[in-house]
This record gives C-alpha cells, structure tokens and sequence, in this order.
C-alpha cells in the first residue's frame, strides 16, 4: 500500500470517527441541525413580507431566499462544533493517541475535516429537502443545486479549520464554545440572512466586504436566479482565502502543541 | 542493542524544570520500572521518549531511533498507553481497536482480526461492541493495552498503567505485561506503586525532582540499604542479654520498643536457626519471629528522604521528610 493511499485511510477512519462522534453526541447536532432550521421556520414564518421591499431581488419566496442563510449558520456551526469536539480530545488525551502514531500530523487535521466536511453536506441535503419540501424551487435545477452542495461542503471544511486551529492553540473546549456567538455575528453581519441593499450603514459596509457574504452570494445565486461566473468565482476566492487562513494556523498551532505538549 | 537509551534529558517548562538530566538504559527484553511521586517528572520523561513533547536538552533513542530527528520511525516501533486512558467514551471497544489498526498502517483484515484476537486476549470480547464510557476502570485500561499492542510493538510504553485501580484489576495488569514481556516486548513502566515496580520490574529507575536519584535491580537496590533483619518479640528474659547474644550474630537496630529486638543478618533465613538456638541455650523465650526484607520504600527513604507511598496517600501534601 502506497504511502499516500495509507495516509487517505487514516483521513477516512478519522473522519468517520468524527461523524460517529457528532451523530452519538447530540450536544454537538442540534446547533448544526436543529438551531438553523427553528430559526428558518421563524424567520420565513415572521418575515416574509421582507420578499416585497423595494430593493429585495427577486425571489420566489422568502423560504428560497433563506435557504443559503440556513445553509451557511448549518456549516458555520459545523466547523465550530468540529473545533469543540477536537479540542475535547485533547483535554480527554485522545489527541495524544493520534500524536503517538506514525502518522504524518496533517492527517489529524484533515481527517477531523472530513468529518466536518461530510456534515457540511449532510447539512446541504438537508435544507435543500425542507426547501423543496415546503414549495422552494431550486432555480437552476440540478447542477445549481449540485453547486451549493459543493459551497457549502466546502466552505464548512474551511471553517473547520480555523475551528481547529484555535482547538490546537487553546485545548480547551469552552474556548471553542464560547466562538459560538462570534460565528453569529459575523453571519448575521453578512447578506446570510438579509439582503446587502437593505442593511444600514455600518453593517452595510462590512457586510459587503465580510467574505461569508460572497459564500452566501455563491449559494443563494443558483437557488434563486440563476448561475452567474462571477458570483461563483467571488464564492470560491473567499473559500480558498479562508482554508488557506486555516491551514496556516493549524500548522502553527500543530508546532505549538507539541512544543508544550 | 538497548531499546531505550537516554541520555543528559531535560525538559524545561518556563521557570520549572520538569525533568534535569536523566541518565537511563533499558535492555531488549526488560522491564523498566520508572518510579517515583506525582510531579517528579516520570510523565514528562515517558512524553518526550514516545515523541510527544520535544526535549529542551540531551537526547533518547528507543528501538534505536532518535525520538526528534527520526519521531515517526520512533512511533512505528512503540505502543503507548497513557495515564488516564486516553479513550472514547462515544467509541466502541472495537471501533477503537479497529482506528488504532489504521493508524499504525495494518490493512484493513489485518487489523479486523487482530482487534478480534486482542478483545479476546484481555478479555473484552463480550463488551467490544458496547461503548466505552460504559466499561470500568479496568476494563478501560485492558482495552487501553490492547490498543497499544495493536502493531506488536517493540518497546511497550505503560505510563502508570493501574493507578486507581482495584486490587484484581490490577493484578490482571500485571500478568498480562509479565506475558507480553515473556513474549520479548521490552516494556518501559512508571508507576507510584512500590510493589508494582517490585513485582513487576527487572531494573528499577527512581527518578525526584526531575533526577535520578538511584537505579539497578529491585533487589540490588535493596542490599544497597543492607541485609534482612530478624525481628524477635521476646515472651520471657532479659532484653538487655537477648541484645548482647544477638549482637554477636549481627549488627543491632535500634529497637521499636522494650520488647522487640531487630538484628541484621547476613545470609537472611539461614540465620534464623542459629540466632533462635542462641536465645534458647540463654533461656530466652520468643513469642515471634519475622524475617524482614529492606523494600523498595527504604530504598526510596534512603535516597529522598521520605516515604513514596505516604506521600502518594497525602496527594498534594508538602513533603514530610522521615524522622521529622
């Protein structure tokens, strides 16, 4: 066996673990399920007159508008409870039974990636049905919902590794958890769960600017319009921007675990 | 060759310096018992020597690899089980050992069937398909051993492997590392039990303050305290010529009280009959007799100044040196 197919198995038992881990733990599902799709139901049932404000784009309901919002908090929450769930590793010690093998450290990181990845798309599925299944036409058909899949499958994996970096540099699953309310924020000032023309100023200006606002732009377009290059691009660029920002934290913080053990 | 060479160690932690210079080898085959106190540096000794902390000085091979410059052919060649076992509560038992099979890079039915034939061998067969946050303490720990035994390894790391627990399960430990060791694993052990390390070790390392503070056999260390005495109660007689008879057989210890006589004999049991007839032709009754062993706690009084196990039962209590 190759040195790499070896590497891929490792990735591939530890994600698995980390899947395991969130569907047995339910602590660890319901902000990735639950959470969003109660403030789905909320947010369509409360406002969905928003649809008819001057400046809202086009859209076939409120519920198809939100979908990418939901989405979005889904995998956000995602890649924090992967960080949590890590850094409970290390405080349990489980972290020092990965270290202690001849495996390259990297695949400690991206197998608890994968885990996080395939809740990403768990996540995807599972709005995309309650959209469909309450009456949300998917605007492009197929290959536009086959692109958020991959967006948001994406964008939770490069989440999840700044979730994992700060897991390595603190070890400490409260520090983790107490992000909670920081990913809410830095959603709610993006265009996740309201359109960028109709915010005030500030939120506005940073909404434009946060890089979350492209991802959500990514997904919501083949949902509700139609797919457009530029958007997707805008999608992927912040997507790469953020696993870059997440690969170069977790190596620093993987040098600084076993520098102080 | 040693499976484990140390050399001049020293981990240093900000102000503190965890672990100061150790010297150590283990031969191929044996059993080294690392002992000593909570915060004398035995984990953090164990922690850099399975290249999970980096060494702030000197250097250590095990298996013949550098445990910086060549950590993972170091990792290839060890198993490890941690204080605390470091376990899933949410895994199965063989889930466990089926993920520590592709960690250390068996392919997948070679790993399935050697998760089977461990579960069996430490007897979990029955509950390798429960989680684990519903075993026992012991039961932890066996599963703990057996995922480390996972890739025969060659040097067996046990970091106080039957701390908490009870008597049985402790003793299951026991005689599943004598097996192991039996079957040509050399196992690097640290306990803060006395009788573990007297049991189980071939060389004993007693290591305070981040020092070793004295190595060799359990037995060669306690001839170094000295020879066996020969407790004596007296039923009837003069203590004061029950001492001058025994003096001429060996050297006196201080007495315990005004009816115990404690002398120190050369050639152990073999002395027995000759310090009993002595006392019977002086008409001395005795209503004991019990040949005393130095132990490993004198051992360790003698080099540190106080006893390992009291201070094991006063966790975090200062240091009361002997005699105080």
């Amino acid at each position: 066996m190759s040195e790499l197919a070896a590497n891929l198995r490792v990735v591939r038992g530890l994600g698995m673990r980390s899947i395991r881990q969130t569907f047995r733990r339910p602590q660890l599902m319901a902000p990735i399920l639950v959470f969003p799709t109660l403030l789905l139901a909320l947010q369509t049932g409360g406002a969905g007159s928003a649809v008819h404000l001057p400046g809202f784009p086009p859209v076939q309901s409120f519920l198809q508008f939100m979908l990418a919002g939901a989405m979005m908090q889904s995998l956000m929450l995602a890649g924090n409870s992967g960080g949590i769930a890590l850094a409970v590793d290390i405080e349990m010690g489980f972290t020092d039974r990965l270290f202690a093998a001849p495996i390259p450290r990297y695949t400690i990181v991206l197998g608890r990636l994968a885990g996080t990845a395939a809740l990403g798309l768990f996540g995807s599925l599972w709005f995309l049905a309650i959209g469909l299944v309450f009456g949300a036409e998917i605007h492009s058909g197929v290959p536009g919902a086959l692109i958020a899949i991959g967006l948001v499958t994406a964008t939770a994996t490069a989440v999840g590794g700044i979730g994992a970096a700060i897991a390595l540099r603190t070890g400490s699953a409260s520090v983790v958890q107490g992000l909670f309310p920081l990913v809410l924020v830095l959603l709610f000032l993006s265009s996740a769960f309201f359109p960028n023309e109709l915010m005030i100023q500030p939120a506005r200006a940073i909404a434009e600017y946060n890089p979350l606002s492209f991802i959500v732009e990514g997904i919501r377009d083949p949902i509700i319009s139609g797919i457009r290059a530029s958007a997707l691009l805008d999608a992927v660029l912040a997507i790469v921007g953020i696993v870059t920002l997440g690969l170069l934290l977790s190596a620093r913080a993987l040098r600084h675990r076993l520098r102080v053990g | 060759m040693p499976a484990i060479v140390v050399e001049a160690l020293e981990r240093v932690f900000g102000e503190v310096a965890a672990v100061q210079g150790v010297d150590l080898e283990v031969d191929e085959g044996e059993i080294y018992g690392f002992l000593g106190p909570n915060g004398a540096g035995k984990t953090t000794t164990v922690r850099m020597l399975t290249t999970l902390l980096l060494p702030t000085g000197g250097r250590a091979t095990v298996a013949g690899h550098d445990v910086v410059k060549q950590a993972r052919a170091v990792r290839a060649s060890i198993g490890v089980a941690l204080q605390e076992a470091a376990l899933d509560p949410l895994m199965t038992g063989r889930e466990l050992i089926r993920l520590q099979a592709t960690l250390q890079g068996l392919p997948s039915r070679e790993g399935r069937q050697r998760a089977d034939a461990l579960l069996e061998r430490v007897d979990l067969a029955a509950a390798a398909d429960r989680r684990v946050g519903t075993y026992s303490g012991g039961m932890q720990r066996r599963l703990d051993l057996a995922a480390a035994l996972v890739h025969e390894p060659r040097v067996l790391f046990l970091d106080e492997p039957t701390t908490g627990l009870d008597p049985v399960s402790r003793k299951t430990i026991w005689e599943e590392v004598r097996a192991l060791n039996d079957e040509g694993t050399t196992v690097f052990l640290t306990t803060q039990y006395l009788e573990e390390a007297d049991q189980l070790a071939d060389n004993v390392g007693i290591i305070d303050n981040g020092r070793i503070v004295a190595e060799g056999t359990p037995e060669s260390l306690k001839a170094e305290i000295g020879d066996p005495h020969v407790k004596l109660q007296l039923e009837e007689g003069s203590i004061a010529e029950a001492e001058a008879i025994c003096a001429e057989i060996g050297k006196l210890l201080p007495p315990r009280d005004g009816r115990t006589v404690m002398v120190e004999v050369a050639n152990g049991a073999a002395d027995i009959p000759r310090v009993v007839r002595a006392l019977d032709d002086a008409g001395i009754g005795v209503g004991s007799l019990e040949l005393v062993h130095p132990t490993l706690d004198d051992v360790f009084v003698a080099k540190t100044g106080y006893h390992l196990e009291q201070e094991d039962e006063e966790e975090g209590a200062a240091k009361e040196p002997v005699g105080a």
